[in-house]
């Protein structure tokens, strides 16, 4: 456990010596100048401490494992395929909504192998192909690709351009052939295309689309070539086209009409019969197609199911003679007697999730239906044919906190009695997948961590005279043996077994999971928001879930059709308190995805993981603001704006309203409009004035507005300072004592806009087209204080917004390449307190509070660099007091995190640099930023679909937290300056308690020694 | 040191003296001898001790501006190791100039000490002592420009700002791109 050994505030300018220091490490040839006081002899000690402490910004392979934890999810699972041969590994495939393809181990639930398909291509279907392959079809139908079984590797890839956009089906059928070569049919894109499985060459297609046919099904006749196109023309003509699966030629055409006309809603059952809604939703149409003749019955709903209100769906779903209907609430199972006549076998709760049928043994049809009852879930296997005959009734017990079965998926295999047995893969309302077979959960694995909305922190419980957490500490006798091993490895005597023994006690110390504070704050809470408006905490130091909530005011309820989660808020973070109230947190949700809905607050308890309170569907939230204020419970004041740009004050009690409205006259809010280009800001102007308002809610009154000329330019990207972010010092010393002040404001917003046609993705905009302006704005008066423009880029524009300056991403199109720049912002008004005598008697503005009305004088300094990647985020360390040195963390296109400091990106980098500049750390100009292999935070891992990486400070200065998700998730400890105020992790005491032990005997010895001597002398 | 404090301690037990200056006196009546005239006498031996007390006070005085120079070769020998030492901050550079700094401070400090063995009614003192101290002030200050050269002394605005935080904001702002 590293610990502190030197106090911060003990420096003078530790900033500057830092980053001298750390120049002087890593640039040749800067060495330390005369320059500020205190700063040598830290520098010197820090010297030392170095030379004991391990250096490294990069990891040794050893280290792997030790401070970091990465996860690997899949996402929510839409599709299973199981692959249960008698010999070999048993697996299941399964694509995701997280554009996942992966193959899990039937057993245990581990990842065999995964292919994670870009943001756009959303599987359509999966397939197993000849015990050989997985043959995918994604994007729309746009592409095909076949993977390899055992290990995932890609087999061939075939792109297929359709004319329109069209569902998407995927056919491999079992006994179609073209000179021993098996083909794999996909429908996409009003194509249907058949391509051969050794190379994915596309042997025929044929275009619907042309015939202004809008496909519904494809299927394969059984026991033949034969395909039936099915689809309809308009709403109300309903085409059939046979076709001759060899070759593709059409062998028979019959259209019909249905004067009621066809919603798009369609099904198929058993072969030859395709089941529709009419456009009204209120009957039930069969087409019967048997033999390429088409009767179309309709029957009105309400007569099979009876009474029933709202909207009719016929569930995705393939059951032998049967299909589902969703009804008001309920499921009818409805089955199609070979007479073509409807009739109802069972009416389940809505609740209820059922599977597609599985054909187990000679011609026998296995459907599961899992419903709920209580706390407990129901498995039923009934058998397809008879709905009567149960071959399976089991109940499992599942959390709570999973919620409903969404999926179900069967799979069958034989007992030891021959009979027949089914597992289940389930698919809950959390994204989870759970095994189930013989009554228990086999497995379970946590996908709902693939999509990972938002993320907050916050502290573990302080450590309590009375909280026992022996179960973790060790003893003595161990930790003794502990040393004594990392000593032998320390002094290179250890065996090959010790090794690995020392490897294991490293990575497995109990120092880190710990459900305690510690001293350097390493350890906390990761409170984390998904897409299934689960909210989960994670440890820091393991990454092992601590509790989990199914946040139950958004649920789907009456009130609340498709709620959704946004955000996550720390708010209440007790300080005085910290030993009996435990912090909490808000979630923000909506009831729908579109903005005006009715937003939903909910309030948990962090320790706990219990909802405290929630309050909804109420007023709609367009933005959230947290205020710089708590009220005396420590509950911070948070500003929630409506589509009307009215603030909402929450807390609701009377002594956040006082805090408020003492203090109402100072804040402001502005909303930036995408769609129009404009930037609106507005102030507080009174209470509510419309009527079912109450005294929290305010109007207001707009102040400012900046609009961008909607003709060349549209608004892209946009980055405001962090909220929590320290700043510890206002100053930057420049060359030879020369002084520039940081101009430092959280109100300050940088925005990027690029023509419109320069804001779509690289290509569609000629260098000539393209252009991309900044702007750093004052979001209090809408003052414009810088605007640069960039001919000839465009975007994606990622940008960071940290103490002074600004660093955005780009794409240079004359350049073809991407650029970084950098903005540094000083404030040109205090530039003249330099004199050091007014400055050692405190004659001096500098700590007197500034407004944004007083207009200060700005001087911006810039400049860009090419940098080789494309960026899918950006962000900086944050630390606890601001003074250690910042470096960028970007997520790279290639799903990692690099580490990239910002003296890179200085603006003040020239060709040649003085001796003087060079000395304090000003690296020669380069026209590209350079990456260094050893600075991937990820170092040999991929954080497979990275969306973002936040950072959060730790209490020991030199540390910050990374977390980064996408799919997986990673997290990690860095220190941008290197740890100079503590001794790394595996600094051996043990060593130094034995030089300490020898030292004090040879002083012991050599005492005797010196005395019997003089004795000696004495007596001669 | 000890001893002679001893002899103070215990105090005279007894003492022979040689001059006899009160036996002449007693002896007054008794004439003197002739050829033998007293008067020369006395007027010699007190100019003889007046002679070897002026030499006393001359060899004292003079041991005392000796003393005083004494730190100026120290001055020279800093001096010299100073610019040996460069102006980088290192070990090397560190300790001589705190010991620059130090010395100069620890005889400031005992400066009765050093003048002690000269301290004599007669002898003038101050000449040497402000000699010393002058010296030492000297030595003091070639220290501390030493340090300010190391760039160890808060002397330039950057050091007395680099610690200030940045000020607070009147307003408070927040906002952004809707919810999504």
């Amino acid at each position: 456990m590293p610990t502190p050994i030197i106090s911060l505030p003990l420096s003078l300018s530790l900033r500057t010596q830092i980053r001298q220091f750390s120049a002087s490490q890593e640039i040749e040839g800067a060495r330390s100048p005369p320059q500020a006081m205190a700063a040598r002899v830290l520098s010197f000690y820090l010297l030392l401490f170095l030379s004991i402490a391990q250096l490294g910004v990069s990891l040794y392979e050893d280290q792997v494992g030790l401070m970091d934890w990465h996860q690997r999810y899949i996402g929510k699972v839409k599709h299973a395929v199981f692959h249960t041969q008698r010999s070999g590994r048993k697996r299941v495939m399964v694509s995701t909504e997280q554009n996942v393809i992966a193959s899990l181990d039937l057993r245990h639930g581990d990842i065999f192998w995964r292919r994670v398909l870009g943001a756009n291509d959303s599987v359509d279907g999966i397939e197993l192909a000849f015990g050989k392959y997985v043959i995918s079809l994604s994007s729309a139908g746009g592409t095909l690709r076949a993977w390899n079984l055992p290990d995932g590797q890609m087999v061939w890839e075939t792109s297929l351009q359709g004319s329109k956009p069209s569902k998407a089906f995927l056919l491999v059928p079992t006994n179609l052939k073209v000179d021993k070569d098996n083909l794999v049919l996909a429908f996409g894109g009003g194509c249907l295309v058949a391509v051969s499985s050794i190379d994915g060459e596309m042997l025929w297609k044929k275009d619907f689309a042309a015939e202004s046919l809008e496909v519904q099904q494809v299927v394969q006749s059984p026991g033949s070539d034969v395909i039936y196109v099915l689809g309809f023309v308009g709403s109300t003509q309903f085409d059939i086209y046979q076709i001759n699966g060899k070759n593709g030629e059409v062998i028979h055409h019959e259209t019909s009409n249905y004067a009621g006309g066809f919603s798009r809603n369609t099904l198929i059952v058993s072969d030859d019969v395709l089941v529709a809604l009419d456009v009204t939703g209120s009957i039930l149409i069969t087409v019967n197609f048997q033999g390429g003749k088409v009767r179309i019955d309709d029957k009105p709903i309400s007569d099979l199911v009876g009474y029933y209100s709202g909207q009719v769906e016929l569930l995705a779903l393939r059951l032998g003679r049967m299909f589902a209907l969703k009804a008001h609430q309920h499921i009818a199972l409805i089955s199609v007697t070979n007479e073509g006549k409807l009739e109802v076998a069972e009416k389940v709760n809505s609740a209820a999730a059922i599977s597609d049928a599985l054909p187990f043994s000679e011609g026998q049809l296995a459907v599961a239906r899992v419903h709920h009852e209580d706390n407990k879930v129901q498995l039923t296997v009934k058998l397809g044919n008879d709905w009567s005959t149960n071959l399976l009734d089991e109940t499992v017990k599942i959390d709570g906190q999973r919620g409903l079965v969404q999926k179900v998926f069967i799979n069958n295999y034989i007992r030891t009695d021959r009979s027949h047995g089914f597992r289940a893969l389930v698919v809950m309302e959390d994204h989870s997948l759970l095994l189930v077979q013989q009554g228990e959960i086999v497995w379970t694995r946590e996908d709902g961590l693939a999509s990972v909305l938002d993320v907050t922190t916050t502290e573990l419980p302080v450590e309590k005279d009375g909280v026992s957490v022996s179960k973790v500490e060790q003893n003595l006798f161990d930790w003794l043996k502990g040393h004594v091993l990392k000593l032998k490895g320390t002094l290179m005597l250890a065996t090959p077994d010790d090794m690995v023994a020392i490897q294991a006690m490293r990575l497995k110390s109990s120092e880190k999971s710990k459900m305690t504070r510690d001293h350097n704050g390493f350890r906390k809470l990761l409170i984390v928001l998904t897409q299934a408006r689960k909210l989960y905490a994670l440890h820091t130091g393991d990454g092992r879930i601590i509790w989990s909530l199914l946040i139950g005011s958004l649920r789907k309820s009456d009130a609340c059709g498709h709620p959704v989660g946004l955000r996550v808020y720390p708010w209440q973070v007790p300080h005085h308190h910290a030993m009996d109230e435990n912090p909490s947190v808000l979630v923000v949700g909506r009831c729908q995805l579109s903005q005006d809905a009715p937003g939903i607050l909910s309030f948990v308890d962090a320790y706990t993981g219990s909802e405290i309170e929630s309050s909804g569907p109420v007023h709609d939230v367009l933005q959230v603001i947290p205020l710089p204020f708590t009220d005396s419970t420590e509950q911070r004041l948070h500003l929630l704006i409506d589509t009307k740009q009215r603030g909402h004050l929450y807390p609701r009690s009377r002594e956040a309203l006082g805090i408020f409205q003492q203090k109402s006259s100072n804040i402001y809010w502005y909303s930036i409009e995408t769609g129009n280009g404009i930037i609106r800001g507005y102030a507080i102007k009174g209470s509510c004035i419309h009527e079912d308002s109450d005294d929290f809610c305010f109007e207001p009154r707009d102040l400012w507005s900046v609009v961008f000329p909607g003709e060349s330019e549209k608004i892209i990207s946009m980055a405001t300072p962090k909220l929590n972010e320290v700043v510890h010092t206002q100053a930057k010393v420049m060359v030879e004592q020369d002084l520039m002040y940081k101009y430092i404001s959280k109100n300050l917003l940088f925005v990027a806009t690029a023509s419109p046609k320069a804001s779509h993705g690289i290509g569609s905009a000629t260098p000539e087209e393209a252009s991309l302006v900044v702007y750093l704005i004052d979001t209090v008066t809408g003052r414009v204080f810088y605007r640069m423009t960039h001919q000839g880029c465009q975007a994606p524009v990622h940008a960071v917004f940290s103490e002074n300056w600004v660093i955005y991403h780009y794409f240079n199109l004359r350049a073809h390449r991407y650029e970084m720049s950098v903005i540094e912002i000083y404030d040109q008004s205090r530039a003249d307190n330099k004199d050091v005598l007014k400055l050692v008697v405190g004659k001096h503005n500098l700590t007197v509070p500034t407004s944004s009305y007083s207009r200060p004088e700005i001087v911006a300094k810039s400049q860009s660099y090419f940098f080789t990647h494309s960026v899918k985020a950006i962000t900086v360390t944050l630390t606890a007091k601001g003074i250690t040195s910042k470096q960028m963390l970007i997520g790279t296109i290639g799903d990692q995190v690099l580490a990239l400091d910002k003296r890179y990106l200085d603006p003040r980098r020239s060709l040649n640099p003085s001796q003087a500049e060079k000395e304090e750390g000003v690296i020669p100009l380069t026209d590209s930023l350079p990456v260094i292999p050893q600075s991937y935070l990820t170092h040999a891992l991929k954080v497979e679909g990275l969306r973002d990486v936040i950072t959060v400070p730790a209490k020991l200065e030199s540390t910050t937290l990374v977390f980064a998700y996408g799919v997986d998730l990673f997290f990690t400890r860095l220190a941008p300056s290197r740890t100079y105020d503590s001794l790394t992790e595996d600094f051996s005491y043990a060593l130094l308690l034995l030089t300490i032990v020898a030292l004090v005997a040879a002083i012991v010895v050599t005492w005797i020694w010196s005395e019997r001597k003089e004795l000696q002398e004495k007596w001669r | 040191m000890e001893k002679g404090k001893a002899v103070v301690g215990f105090g005279r037990r007894w003492a022979v003296e040689f001059t006899d200056s009160s036996a002449a006196l007693s002896a007054r009546d008794i004439p003197d001898p002739p050829g033998f005239s007293r008067a020369s006498q006395d007027q010699d031996d007190s100019s003889v001790s007046r002679q070897k007390k002026d030499a006393e006070v001359n060899w004292k005085t003079q041991k005392a501006w000796e003393v005083a120079q004494a730190p100026f070769k120290n001055l020279m020998m800093m001096g010299f190791m100073m610019w040996m030492a460069g102006s980088t901050v290192h070990l090397f550079s560190i300790g001589i100039t705190f010991s620059a700094l130090w010395q100069p401070i620890s005889a400031l400090q005992g400066v009765g000490k050093v003048f002690e063995p000269y301290k004599d009614g007669k002898v003038e003192l101050l000449g040497p002592k402000l000699l010393f101290i002058a010296l030492n002030l000297g030595g003091l200050a070639l220290g501390i420009w030493k340090l300010n050269t190391l760039g160890l002394l808060p002397t330039n605005a950057s050091d007395w700002v680099s610690s200030l935080p940045p000020a607070q904001e009147v307003e408070y702002s927040g906002g952004g791109i809707p919810l999504y």
